[in-house]
């Protein structure tokens, strides 16, 4: 099948790739998917404690070029955000924007999960519960 | 610069014609456009003799009766036709075929077909080397048992099965052995005679010849074989299999078979140096796999897992360079890996990460050092990107991770 071009530079030149201290008290870490399942995802923020703006964000992924692009391009989509507009960052946006295929649609969905992941545990490790 | 040659590895998948089969065919789109069926004329007495002379030298590559060749449009039909035709026409000797759980989908579904039909199966499981377990075979057949059916070769790691031994046990049995040859012929000796094997099932299009066209061998004598017709009509090939003959198909084929017979050992002998070469070179990488059997192998093939990276997304790094295919799920519309690793008893991880290499006529030294460059680059890249390998890496045992599994 052909990819779009966003999506093929998004898997050829990730953005933001790599790690952030988990330990840290204002990173959170969502790890999703399994590898018998073809694909897992951790994608991380770092959260600016006196803005509550997410200052960095990053990735690693296994799994197939759609995962990879779709991890890239949700952490350039979370630098910048509050907490609460990372939160309505939405798996159908993903897809428009990377024109995935229908067979790739759980990618999107995985990228989502893992937003919402590592929010989830950034707010458990700074005992804000969630408002929704 | 110079636009760089896309480089095929994916033979498994099909072969490019070779060129002295194209040129005997060509004729036969124009001057000698004839239907081998008519019988009353010029025409149709020459794309006769075309495929008389074609059947003689697909006989002659495996060593039987021209009149034991039935033309079919490739091996998916003659799978069909062999198990359905079977099936029906030893049915009142019993209903029960064994086969394995890592053959094709033409034997497979062919298979889920019979059972609807009353048809009794037996889905051998194979050992972790790809190759049946005789004894479990051995034990599996019953006073029902009409057919066996193995491939000769396995498509995604290239095993070959010990067919003379299996015939063996079939022949003691009184049990007919059909084989799914579609991988072997025209690569490696493919006897049925000598070795045993009483139906056999092969194609034109991976062995250089064209598409659309495939055959059946049915043994004549010792046993003699018959098998009911699956599609009804002018009742050509001796009425187990009625339709116009695809001449020029036919012609191809035949050409293909010859070259192969002449060619078989040189190709072989050259490819399997070739295969040596980017298996050794690609599993200096850490955490590689080779899947299958190496002794008993295709010269051509080899199937690597590379642990913590996904085979798709690892192609998609060299797809513009190389061509191969992956027994990853993202390569399918299931969403499953390969079904022939995971029969294996390889993990569904390992199949995820598993890429299949065929290298075939047309395959060059050069192909093969930038195979190996692309290949290892695309892995390292993908490995940096993976958290696994990270995991890995950092000594985390994966295992004891809980997956939320999707």
């Amino acid at each position: 099948m052909a990819y779009s071009e966003k999506l093929l530079e998004h898997f050829k030149h990730p953005k933001n790739v790599g790690v952030l201290n988990k330990d840290a008290k204002n990173v959170g870490t969502g790890l999703v998917g399994a590898p018998e399942c073809g694909d897992v995802m951790r994608l991380q923020i770092e959260v600016d404690d006196a803005t509550g703006i997410i200052s960095d964000a990053k990735f690693k992924t296994f799994g197939c070029g759609s995962a990879i692009a779709s991890s890239s391009l949700a952490t350039e989509w979370l630098k910048g955000k509050s907490l609460d507009e990372a939160m309505t960052i939405d798996n159908m946006a993903i897809v428009e924007e990377l024109a995935l295929p229908p067979v790739k649609i759980h990618c999107s969905v995985l990228a989502e999960d893992a937003i919402k992941a590592a929010i989830k545990d950034y707010q458990s490790k700074n005992g804000i519960v969630a408002g929704n | 610069m110079e636009k760089r040659r896309l480089i095929y590895l994916d033979n498994n998948a099909t072969t490019p014609c070779d060129p002295r089969v194209v040129d005997t065919m060509v004729p036969y789109f124009y001057e000698k456009h004839g239907n081998a069926a008519s019988r009353s004329h010029q025409f149709g007495w020459e794309a006769e003799d075309a495929v008389d002379y074609a059947r003689e030298q697909i006989a002659q590559l495996l060593e039987v009766e021209n009149k034991e060749i039935i033309f079919t449009s490739g091996a998916t039909e003659s799978n069909n036709l062999a198990l359905k035709g079977v099936f029906e026409m030893y049915a009142k000797k019993g209903n029960h075929i064994i086969t394995a759980a890592i053959e094709h989908k033409a034997i497979l579904d062919t298979c889920k077909h019979l059972e609807k039909q009353g048809a009794e199966i037996t889905y051998l499981d194979v050992q972790e080397d790809g190759l049946i377990d005789l004894a479990e075979l051995e034990a599996s057949i019953k006073p029902t048992t009409i057919l066996v059916s193995f491939m000769w070769a396995n498509n995604e790691t290239g095993v070959i099965q010990h067919m003379r031994k299996i015939a063996d046990i079939c022949e003691k049995h009184g049990v007919l052995f059909h084989s799914d040859a579609t991988q072997a012929v025209g690569k490696i000796p493919t006897l049925p005679r000598e070795t045993g094997v009483h139906l056999m099932s092969f194609t034109a299009h991976k062995m250089y010849g064209p598409k659309g066209v495939g055959a059946l061998y049915v043994s004549r004598k010792n046993p003699r074989v018959k098998v009911t017709a699956q599609i009804d009509g002018g009742g050509h090939e001796r009425g187990m299999r009625s339709g116009t003959l695809n001449v020029p198909g036919i012609v191809g084929f035949g050409k293909a078979a010859e070259i192969a017979k002449v060619q078989m050992h040189e190709d072989a002998a050259r490819l399997s140096k070739l295969r040596d070469r980017l298996q050794a070179e690609l599993t200096v990488l850490e955490e590689t796999k080779i899947n299958g059997n190496e002794e008993s192998r295709m010269p051509h093939v080899t199937n690597i897992s590379f642990k913590h990276v996904e085979g798709e997304g690892l192609m998609m790094t060299f797809n513009q360079n190389i061509a191969v295919s992956s027994g990853s799920a993202c390569t399918s519309a299931s969403l499953e890996p390969s079904y022939v690793l995971v029969g294996m008893g390889l993990g569904d991880d390992l199949a995820h990460s598993s890429i299949r290499f065929s290298l075939g006529r047309f395959t060059t030294d050069e192909d093969i050092d930038q195979a190996i460059a692309l290949v290892a680059a695309g892995v390292n890249h993908m490995r940096d990107l993976s958290p696994i390998w990270e995991m890995y890496k950092d000594g985390i045992d994966l295992t004891k991770i809980e997956w939320a599994a999707h």
